[in-house]
C-alpha cells in the first residue's frame, strides 16, 4: 500500500507540474488523505461526545424500564394470586363456621325445647300439688268445721230432746255425753 | 444528466450521426479542480468538489445525529426513532456480532464509520453531487488507515508486542514445518494485504459503479439522433442508467456495511488472539 501511495503521489506530482496528463485514479494526494482522516475524526469526536452517549444511556434506561415493568407485573401477579388464595381460604373458613353455627343452633334449639318442656312439667306438677294440698286443707277445714257444727247442732238438738226428758233418764244423759265425747274425739282425730 | 456527463460526452453537439465518436468516460470523470486552496506549512490543501462533499457529509451526519439524540426519550419519536434504528443496527448487527458484548465500547467508532462511508457513497446518486466521495481513492485509504492504526495498537496492547505477532504468524494447530510458509504469508496477509484490500474493496466498488452509470448516461445522451438505432439505444441506455442507479443504492449501503463489519472483525481479532 505504501508503494501504491508513493507511486500515486509521484504521478500526482508529475501531473500537477504538467497540468495536461491525467493522474492515476489510484493516486493518493496527501492533502486528500489528511482531509479524509480529519473528516472521520470530526464525525467520530462529535458523535462520541455529543450524540451517542445520550442515546446509549436512554437505551439502557429503556431496558431497565422494560425489565422493571416485567418484574413489577410479575410481582403484582404473585400478589394477586396470594390475595385470591387468602380470600378463598377465608371463604372456606367462613363457610365452615357458618355450618358449625347452624349445627350448634340446632342443638341449642332442641336443648331449649327440652328445658322448656321440663320447666312446664315442673310448673304443672307444682300447680297440681298445690291444688291438691289446698284441696286437702280445705277438706280438713270443712270437715272440722262441719264436725263442730254437727256437734253444736247435735247438742242443740239433743238439748231440745233432752230438755224434756233429760231429768228423767240418767241413761240418756250418759249416752249424750258419750256421743259428744265421741264427736270430740272424732273432731280432734 | 449532470453537467459533468455533458462535458465528458464531448460537448452538447456530439451525437451518433454528427460524425463524432463515442466519447467513453474514463478516469477524467474522477478528476476535480480545486475550488479553494490553502496551505498549512508547506502542504497545499486543495478543496475540490469531492473534499467539499466529504465535509458536507460530516456536517450532515453530525447535524442529524446531534439533532436526533439531543434529548432522547424513553419512547422514541421521529428523528430519534430513525437514529436509534441506526444505533441498534451498528450495536447488534455489527459490534456485538463481531466482538460480542465487548463490542459495545467500539459502537461510536463503528457507527461513525458506517454513516460516514454510507453517506459518502450515497453522494454518487445525489443530484448535483453525483460523485461517490469514496470513489476517490484517497478517501477510502484515509478510512482504512484509521482502522489500521486502531486495531494494530489494540492488538499490541492486548496481546503484547510479541504475543500479537506470534498469535498472528503462528496460528496453533498447524504442523511445525508449515510455519516456514505460513508465518510470512500470515504476516503479509494481515499487516499489508488486509488494509490495502480494505480500502480497495470500497474504492473499486464505488469507482466501478459510478463509471457504469456515467457510461450509460453518456451513451443515452450520445445516441440521441434521428435514427432507429439511436432512439432505441438512447432509451435503453437511459433505462439501464436508471436501473444501475437503483442497484447502486444497494451497493452503497452494502459496501458501507462491509467496510464497517471488517473494521469490527479486525478490532475483534486484535482484542483476542484467534484460536
Amino acid at each position: 500500500m505504501i508503494n501504491v501511495i508513493a507511486a500515486a503521489s509521484a504521478v500526482v506530482a508529475a501531473s500537477g507540474a504538467e497540468g495536461e496528463e491525467m493522474p492515476s485514479v489510484l493516486a493518493v494526494p496527501i492533502d486528500e488523505l489528511i482531509i479524509g482522516i480529519i473528516a472521520f475524526l470530526i464525525v467520530f469526536g462529535g458523535l462520541a461526545k455529543l450524540a451517542l452517549p445520550k442515546i446509549k444511556q436512554t437505551l439502557e434506561e429503556r431496558t431497565d424500564a422494560i425489565e422493571g415493568g416485567i418484574e413489577r407485573a410479575a410481582k403484582a401477579e404473585a400478589e394477586a394470586k396470594n390475595l385470591a388464595e387468602e380470600y378463598r381460604a377465608q371463604l372456606a373458613q367462613a363457610r365452615e363456621e357458618a355450618s358449625a353455627i347452624r349445627t350448634q343452633a340446632q342443638a341449642d334449639r332442641s336443648a331449649i325445647i327440652e328445658e322448656a318442656r321440663a320447666e312446664a312439667r315442673t310448673a304443672a306438677q307444682q300447680v297440681t300439688a298445690q291444688a291438691e294440698a289446698q284441696l286437702a286443707a280445705d277438706r280438713s277445714q270443712a270437715t272440722s268445721a262441719l264436725t263442730r257444727q254437727i256437734g253444736e247442732l247435735s247438742v242443740t238438738l239433743a238439748g231440745k230432746v233432752v230438755g224434756q226428758s233429760l231429768d228423767d233418764d240418767a241413761r240418756v244423759r250418759q249416752t249424750v255425753e258419750d256421743f259428744i265425747a265421741d264427736l270430740e274425739r272424732q273432731a280432734t282425730g | 444528466m449532470s453537467a459533468d456527463v455533458v462535458v465528458a460526452s464531448g460537448g452538447l453537439d456530439c451525437h451518433l450521426m454528427s460524425g463524432c465518436g463515442f466519447p467513453a468516460p474514463g478516469a477524467e470523470i474522477f478528476q476535480f479542480d480545486a475550488i479553494y486552496t490553502f496551505t498549512i506549512g508547506s502542504l497545499a490543501f486543495h478543496i475540490t468538489k469531492v473534499t467539499f462533499l466529504l465535509l458536507l457529509c460530516v456536517v450532515l451526519i453530525l447535524g442529524f445525529f446531534i439533532y436526533a439524540f439531543r434529548s432522547p426519550k424513553l419512547v422514541p419519536r421521529g428523528a430519534q426513532n430513525v437514529g436509534e434504528m441506526g444505533y441498534l443496527f451498528i450495536r447488534d448487527g455489527i459490534a456485538r456480532e463481531a466482538m460480542g458484548k465487548e463490542g459495545d465500547k467500539f459502537v461510536p467508532f463503528l457507527f461513525s464509520f458506517f454513516f460516514l462511508v454510507w453517506l459518502s457513497n450515497f453522494m454518487g446518486i445525489v443530484p448535483f453531487a453525483q460523485i461517490p466521495v469514496t470513489s476517490i481513492f484517497a478517501i477510502p485509504v484515509a478510512f482504512a488507515v484509521v482502522v489500521y492504526v486502531t486495531w494494530v495498537p489494540i492488538g499490541i496492547y492486548k496481546q503484547g508486542f510479541f504475543g500479537f505477532f506470534k498469535n498472528m504468524m503462528f496460528p496453533p494447530g498447524v504442523p511445525k514445518v508449515m510455519y516456514v510458509l505460513l508465518a510470512p504469508l500470515e504476516f503479509m496477509s494481515n499487516i499489508i494485504v488486509r488494509p490495502a484490500t480494505h480500502a480497495i474493496r470500497l474504492f473499486a466498488n464505488m469507482f466501478a459503479g459510478h463509471l457504469l452509470i456515467a457510461s450509460f448516461s453518456v451513451a443515452a445522451f450520445y445516441l440521441i439522433s434521428a435514427s432507429v438505432v439511436g432512439v432505441i439505444g438512447s432509451v435503453a441506455s437511459f433505462a439501464v442508467a436508471v436501473g444501475l442507479t437503483g442497484f447502486e443504492v444497494l451497493i452503497q449501503a452494502l459496501q458501507a456495511y462491509i467496510f464497517t463489519l471488517l473494521a469490527a472483525v479486525y478490532i475483534g481479532g486484535a482484542l483476542h488472539a484467534e484460536h
